[in-house]
């Protein structure tokens, strides 16, 4: 008997999540948001407005000294692939006087065993791996990462002494 | 001696006055006969002029319609679309004309096949796109300037790296549309030692 009422409310707690997400979707798109995860697959879900590009052409901040820096142009038909690199008709060193923009990083004109190289590293060739432009949206999850100096908090003094 | 008779014979044939024939007929008749000719040589010329007929050879509609499909060119915010003839075709008769006299050389191609699979028209896109930039490059890039003109263009609607190399190359006439803009509704061939249109090795001449 007691075993019967066990698996009772086992499978009650295992139908718990469908019966909220039901709940939810009957609410329609006043209710509130409808996660990205599993729902039923009848239910027909709208599909999430897409985001504008931001394309204002002004640098982010960087996050952490070695992090890719993000691409604040839009980058619509860049081709990338054996015929051309599309970033780097201008972001190549003997282009940018002309086009003003910034200079891939030296560190891309090394190779993996840290030699030196004329030009870029093939294993940089491919900008968009690491390098990405950024939309409005609002980050789905929330994210509690902090800055060197938020950790150290030296937030704001000269040098991060 | 054979041919010279039969053109003397021809000729003969042509120069005497019609027997059967009224000058009414032969006049009214010769104007009705040059409408229909010019309307149907205008309409067949029209027709060879639409995307339709562009991508009705496989060659085109799988190779570089595809590659249009994808850019700005074919679908965008406003709606506006350019199709292949805005802008591979002038639009004034008698530059269209020349082009198409031109482009009976792309029949021949059709008919033997130049770029009849993905390989070959891979290996001759450098060559086909040559063509192209060097053909806008002389015409100063007139089948953009149909839609995008200089003057109508407000750069402070620009970003400013946009409005600057265009303050800079363009409006200076230093530089024309396919100086800069290359690949723009289609894929790039291999462009090695094709420098940008701001590098100072082009800018420098």
């Amino acid at each position: 008997m007691k075993t019967r009422i066990l698996i009772a409310a086992l499978a009650f707690l295992a139908a718990a999540p469908a019966f909220v997400t039901g709940v939810v979707a009957a609410d329609g798109p006043a209710g509130p948001k409808l996660p990205s995860g599993p729902h039923p697959i009848t239910l027909d879900v709208q599909a999430e407005s897409t985001h504008r590009e931001i394309v204002d052409d002004v640098k982010n901040m960087r996050n952490y000294a070695d992090q890719p820096p993000l691409i604040p142009h839009a980058i619509r038909d860049y081709q990338i692939d054996l015929n051309i690199n599309k970033c780097m008709t201008c972001h190549d060193r003997r282009n940018t006087q002309g086009s003003q923009a910034p200079m891939v990083s030296v560190t891309h004109f090394q190779d993996r065993d840290g030699q030196t190289l004329g030009t870029v590293s093939a294993r940089r060739y491919f900008c968009t791996q690491c390098h990405v432009p950024q939309t409005d949206a609002k980050p789905i999850v929330g994210n509690s990462f902090r800055d060197f100096d938020a950790v150290l908090g030296t937030a704001g003094r000269e040098g991060g002494k | 001696m054979a041919i010279k008779t039969f053109l003397l014979q021809c000729w003969r044939v042509f120069a005497r006055p019609s027997v059967h024939f009224s000058l009414g007929f032969l006049t009214l008749g010769g104007f009705i006969a040059g409408v229909v000719f010019w309307g149907g040589f205008n309409t067949a010329l029209e027709a060879t002029n639409k995307e339709a007929f562009c991508i009705s050879c496989h060659e085109m509609r799988d190779n570089p319609y595809e590659e249009l499909k994808q850019t700005i060119h074919f679908t965008n915010r406003s709606g506006v679309r350019a199709s292949c003839p805005d802008c591979h075709v002038p639009h004034e008769w008698t530059d269209k004309i020349a082009r198409k006299m031109q482009a009976s050389k792309e029949v021949w191609g059709k008919i033997f096949g130049t770029i009849d699979t993905r390989e070959k028209f891979l290996d001759k896109r450098r060559e086909l796109a040559e063509h192209e930039w060097s053909r806008l490059k002389a015409n100063n890039s007139l089948e953009c300037r149909n839609c995008h003109s200089a003057e109508s263009m407000d750069i402070t609607k620009q970003n400013p790296r946009a409005a600057n190399m265009h303050e800079t190359y363009l409006f200076t006439g230093q530089n024309t549309c396919i100086d800069c803009h290359k690949g723009i509704a289609h894929r790039l061939p291999d462009m090695h030692g094709i420098d940008p249109g701001w590098s100072m090795k082009t800018s420098a001449k």
